[in-house]
């Protein structure tokens, strides 16, 4: 098994588990590229990627950058802030405007659900989604998988509890897909208003207590307060929060074993996860940015390597 | 499909050999050559002649490495199939070491163009030679030579050489496929 089953990354429902493997077996080879001397590869020197970002992102566009340009790939970076979206051109438009300069590969962060599907269906480009609004964010999903079996030699069998806002988060639902496609067991942990309801039809186990959680898990997935998703209050305050969701030190070296703490950034420092959680040598947070490039590489890669000259 | 034996064993042995020793002759003590290996089927050929250079001629030191040329190759979105990677191994520095590509077969050159270039990532090497095991002579698309050279063979396109090695394929030998 050497290629992809799909055309575009849109999300990780849409993959299988041979692409999974050949993800991670593709990202291993540019992990070891981007720690030579010279960390860049001519493989995409004739692919032309744009990158358009109509939500902010600072990691995910930085790595997504990075990763393209290691590849030697040319890059277009567009963000809705400085553009004619706000004249109130389409999606469709801007897009296709775009891809008449003769791009190859689009790379999405949009506000809206779908968006990607919806740009894969309509547009001559292979597209990968970056987080379409509270749907999906694959390739941290991904880099998330890569982290953990990195960490702890794989993924299968391994229980991962993804802990906070799981009602505003991609990042929860790709890394359900994810972790359930390698065979893992998954659980999340929040307070009930921020669990969406019926998430239990996804074969996810459902937890309030945050220490009982913690001594179920290999690995603690910490997820940040979107605050700014949310239009009510859903919970009566940050330092309630804290205290019945927030991991510090104490809780940590309480429970019966080391788990891994993992967490996709932004942190808000003291919020979900103290400074002493997040820097300790049980935290993985800056591996999981490091493999975000590699990963990025090699989902680059396999899917241009898929584009018809 | 028919195949042609165009070495034994023993006919590789000794050619495995007379390379060594026409290594030994240039680099003397190796201390400063790096040998390395191109992936996929030139690691087998690199082991053995590193094996050799131990065992049979007391080289203590030598630094042997593995290249993946994958990233590198001009023919990527060209073929049907994804270029696959494989590991590359080199834990040492290739900065003004003389540098030895060892691969079982040399036929258009395009590898060892894309080798060429791979390399430079690992630093800059004082000079570059080329050992291969089998030189397919007319069929070069570049104007890369070998340095040092097993068996010089007229293969016509349609066909194909095939260098099998005990570790992987059960035994030792060269064969010419017809398709």
């Amino acid at each position: 098994m050497s290629e992809l089953s799909v055309d575009h990354l849109l999300g990780i429902k849409y993959l299988n588990k041979a692409d999974i493997e050949l993800i991670f077996n593709t990202a291993d080879h540019f992990k070891e590229v981007i720690n030579r001397p010279i960390k860049k590869v001519p493989s995409l020197r004739d692919i032309t990627i744009a990158n358009l970002f109509f939500e902010n992102s600072t990691r995910t566009k930085l790595s997504f950058e990075l990763a393209e340009k290691r590849l030697s790939a040319d890059v277009l970076n567009f963000s809705s802030a400085q553009s004619s979206v706000k004249k109130g051109e389409t999606l469709i438009d801007t897009v296709n405007n775009i891809l008449s300069m003769k791009v190859d590969m689009v790379v999405m962060r949009h506000p809206s659900p779908g968006a990607g599907v919806f740009l894969s269906k309509h547009v001559k480009a292979s597209i990968i989604n970056a987080g379409d609004g509270a749907h999906e964010h694959p390739t941290q999903a991904l880099l998330d998988s890569f982290s953990i079996r990195e960490k702890l030699g794989s993924v299968r069998g391994k229980k991962v509890v993804i802990v906070g806002d799981i009602l505003h988060s991609r990042v929860a639902l790709s890394n359900i897909y994810a972790l359930q496609l390698q065979g893992a067991e998954v659980m999340v942990c929040g307070p009930k208003t921020l669990i969406p309801k019926f998430i239990d039809k996804l074969g996810v186990m459902v937890e309030t207590n945050l220490r009982t959680a913690l001594n179920w898990c290999d690995v603690a997935n910490m997820l940040r307060v979107q605050n700014e998703r949310m239009d009510v209050s859903y919970f009566p305050s940050t330092r309630e929060y804290t205290q019945q969701f927030g991991v510090n030190k104490v809780l940590l070296d309480s429970l019966d074993k080391d788990i891994v703490i993992m967490h996709p950034g932004p942190i808000n420092r003291g919020v979900e996860i103290t400074s002493d959680v997040a820097d300790s040598k049980q935290s993985i947070i800056l591996d999981q940015v490091q493999n975000g490039v590699a990963v990025r590489m090699a989902v680059i890669y396999l899917l241009a390597s898929k584009i018809k000259q | 499909m028919s195949q042609k034996v165009l070495l034994n064993a023993k006919e590789v042995n000794i050619i495995l050999h007379r390379l060594a020793c026409q290594l030994i002759e240039k680099h003397t003590d190796f201390s400063n050559t790096v040998l390395i290996g191109l992936q996929p089927r030139g690691i087998y050929l690199a082991n053995r002649i590193a094996k050799i250079l131990k065992e049979d001629y007391n080289i203590r030191q030598i630094s042997l490495g593995y290249l993946d040329i994958t990233f590198y190759r001009d023919d990527f979105r060209r073929g049907d199939k994804t270029l696959a990677a494989n590991t590359t191994e080199i834990n040492f520095i290739v900065e003004g070491k003389n540098v030895v590509f060892i691969d079982d077969v040399l036929y258009t050159g395009r590898s060892i163009r894309a080798a060429l270039t791979a390399i430079q990532s690992f630093g800059r090497p004082n000079e570059i030679e080329l050992l291969a095991l089998i030189d397919r002579r007319f069929s070069r698309h570049l104007p890369i030579q070998p340095d040092y050279m097993g068996r010089q063979v007229d293969v016509i396109n349609e066909e194909k050489v095939k260098v099998n090695w005990i570790e992987n394929d059960k035994e030792d030998a060269v064969y010419l496929i017809e398709k």
